[in-house]
């Protein structure tokens, strides 16, 4: 295979005397679907934090598409192709769905300021080509119908689907998905993945996906990353995690301290 | 070229009631006491509204306006009294400085997360005030004499602009990434609002129309004095927009009109007015914490009536 899109490179982060993720090395090539498990508190959202310049590393670096990204800010790593759904649903409550997904598409507009505080046709155009473009990826989730809805109001799956379609409003090439169907039903569950199948052809997309769901995980991620006390323990396809011994003593002894 | 409706009757709407005015005060029917009211409610919705856009759209604690006020006054004042300048260019350096005040406060604190912000803008106001206290060339304690040149015809105008503007601003891309900046900073971020830029970009529109603000208030009373820019001032603009509902201008609006007429009557009686001030505040924390018109404008109101009728264009 040619460059990986994604390297991360003995990345390691400490929060006072906490090493919350140590050694962490990773490569995401394009088109993949991979993800990234562990027990509770194993690291994985401070990894997606680093991932994306919420958290600056203590040590390594993170190379995407090309650029070195681990003392860029979160806007930064943003534009450079990086995008992010949050464990806790972070959507901007009081404005409406479809307002939600503007956001996010703010840089794909270029009308200026002066345009819009003058009125002038750029605005216009520019607020136009925002609005059709958003209610295109709300229409992907279905979410179409509820755009003039504040975003608190939608029932709690739906609030996932619209982070999902907030962050590829962003328009990136690596999309990082932090327990997209945590709290919904089976049926939700498979719908959301076949969504995620969908979205990942139709915008050519590489995806890095955290999910408890093991299953879940196993059934739709070619190859999978498995922190524990921050640190990668093990990676590889889904039959040589499952059969894993490091693996299985993580996830059992979770189960015994339960 | 497409504006909206609503724009056109709402600054229809405006400058029918700027006419009417205006016909009274040259036909005599408004003496100068009432004139007077007119021109500080203007000057009042000046610093309301473009204290929402800091406050109530961009989420960013400002408490110490009456500094880009002071600013504002004093930087006109020299420009027309020192200077010779004309009065609109006193008003536009005013402006201009204020919005560099602006941007000297904003820079380094806006960029920290967490509200230093309300600490820096409490100290700049101060530090500002004590400056021109002790600064000669502007009279010092006893103040300085300003000519009055303020009409009701600039203090309308002045306030239209800044609602235009701010309105304007807040409908779009722009203002849009300041509202995303109000509701989650880190999530704002993450989809690619460089929210530094934004909050010190919104901070300087609101600090430009407060300096704005300050030369016609300068303008307007033959006298400036350092004692009329200190915090109770700052808290007076913070009221318009607590009550008047974070997130809304047109709650800042009624809210400074309202304030403002109230205040003319109370104006022998500073004490109870911050008695009346305190007890309206606690009973709206009680009663209705979001303010008057919650984070709604006086267009959505409208917009619900016509609601299934007919067709949005
Ligand atoms: N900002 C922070 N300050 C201090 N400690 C932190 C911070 N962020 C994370 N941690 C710690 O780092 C460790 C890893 O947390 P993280 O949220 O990455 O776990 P996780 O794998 O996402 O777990 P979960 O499955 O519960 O979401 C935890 O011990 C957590 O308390
Ligand atoms: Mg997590």
């Amino acid at each position: 295979m040619n460059n990986p899109l994604l390297k991360v490179e003995n990345v390691g982060i400490q929060f006072g005397g906490l090493k919350a993720v140590q050694g962490f090395d990773m490569e995401l090539f394009e088109g993949e679907l991979v993800g990234l498990i562990g027990p509770n508190g194993a690291g994985k959202t401070t990894s997606f934090n680093m991932l994306t310049g919420v958290y600056k590393p203590t040590e390594g670096q993170i190379t995407f598409d090309g650029k070195v990204t681990n003392k860029m800010s979160p806007h930064q790593v943003t534009k450079s192709g990086v995008s992010r759904t949050f464990q806790n649903i972070r959507l901007f409550k009081e404005l409406t769905v479809l307002d939600n997904v503007k956001v996010a598409n703010h840089s794909l507009a270029n009308h200026s300021l002066m345009s819009s505080v003058l009125r002038l046709p750029a605005h216009f155009k520019g607020e136009a080509k925002m609005e059709q473009q958003s209610i295109e990826f709300l229409k992907i989730f279905e979410l179409d119908k509820y755009k003039d809805e504040l975003a608190k109001n939608l029932p709690y799956g739906m609030q996932r689907r619209l982070e999902i379609a907030r962050a590829l409003a962003a328009g990136p090439k690596l999309l990082l998905l932090d327990e997209p169907a945590a709290g919904m039903n089976p049926q939700e569950t498979r719908a959301l993945m076949d969504l995620i199948a969908l979205i990942r052809k139709k915008f050519d997309l590489t995806i890095l996906l955290i999910e408890h769901d093991m299953g879940l995980v196993m059934g739709i991620c070619e190859r999978i990353y498995v922190l524990d006390h921050g640190q990668l323990i093990a990676s590889g396809t889904p039959e040589e995690i499952r059969s894993n011994k490091k693996v299985i003593e993580a996830y059992l002894g979770e189960e015994v301290t339960i | 070229m497409k504006i909206s409706k609503p724009f056109w009757i709402y600054t229809m709407i405006a400058i029918i009631g700027y006419v009417i005015v205006q016909v009274m005060i040259s036909s005599g029917q408004l003496d100068m006491y009432y004139s007077n009211l007119f021109i500080t409610m203007a000057i009042n919705v000046m610093l309301a509204v473009s204290l929402h856009l800091v406050i109530g759209i961009t989420g960013q604690f400002s408490i110490g306006h009456a500094g880009f006020l002071a600013v504002g006054a004093y930087i006109s004042a020299i420009c027309t009294m020192q200077l010779q300048l004309p009065f609109i260019v006193g008003l536009i350096v005013g402006a201009v400085v204020a919005a560099i005040a602006g941007l000297i406060v904003g820079i380094p604190t806006l960029r920290l997360r967490g509200d230093y912000l309300a600490i820096a803008t409490l100290g700049f106001a101060e530090i500002i005030r004590i400056i021109f206290l002790n600064w000669d060339y502007v009279g010092g304690a006893a103040g300085m004499q300003v000519m009055q040149q303020t009409t009701w015809t600039y203090a309308f105008f002045g306030m239209l602009i800044t609602i235009i503007v701010i309105s304007n601003f807040t409908r779009s891309r722009h203002g849009r990434a300041c509202i995303a900046i109000r509701e989650d900073e880190i999530a704002a971020d993450a989809m690619g609002i460089n929210i530094t830029y934004y909050k010190v970009l919104a901070f300087a529109i609101g600090s430009l129309f407060a300096g704005l603000a300050g030369g016609l208030f300068s303008h307007n009373f033959f006298i400036i004095q350092p004692a009329q820019f200190g915090f109770l001032k700052s808290f007076d603009i913070l009221i318009y927009v607590v009550l008047g509902g974070l997130g809304s201008l047109s709650g800042a609006v009624i809210a400074a009109v309202a304030l403002t007429i109230i205040s003319l009557y109370l104006q022998d009686f500073p004490e109870t007015r911050m008695i009346i001030y305190s007890l309206v505040l606690i009973l709206v924390m009680l009663y209705r914490p979001v303010g008057l018109m919650g984070t709604k404008e006086i267009t959505d109101l409208f917009k619900r009536k016509r609601k299934g009728g007919d067709v949005h264009e």
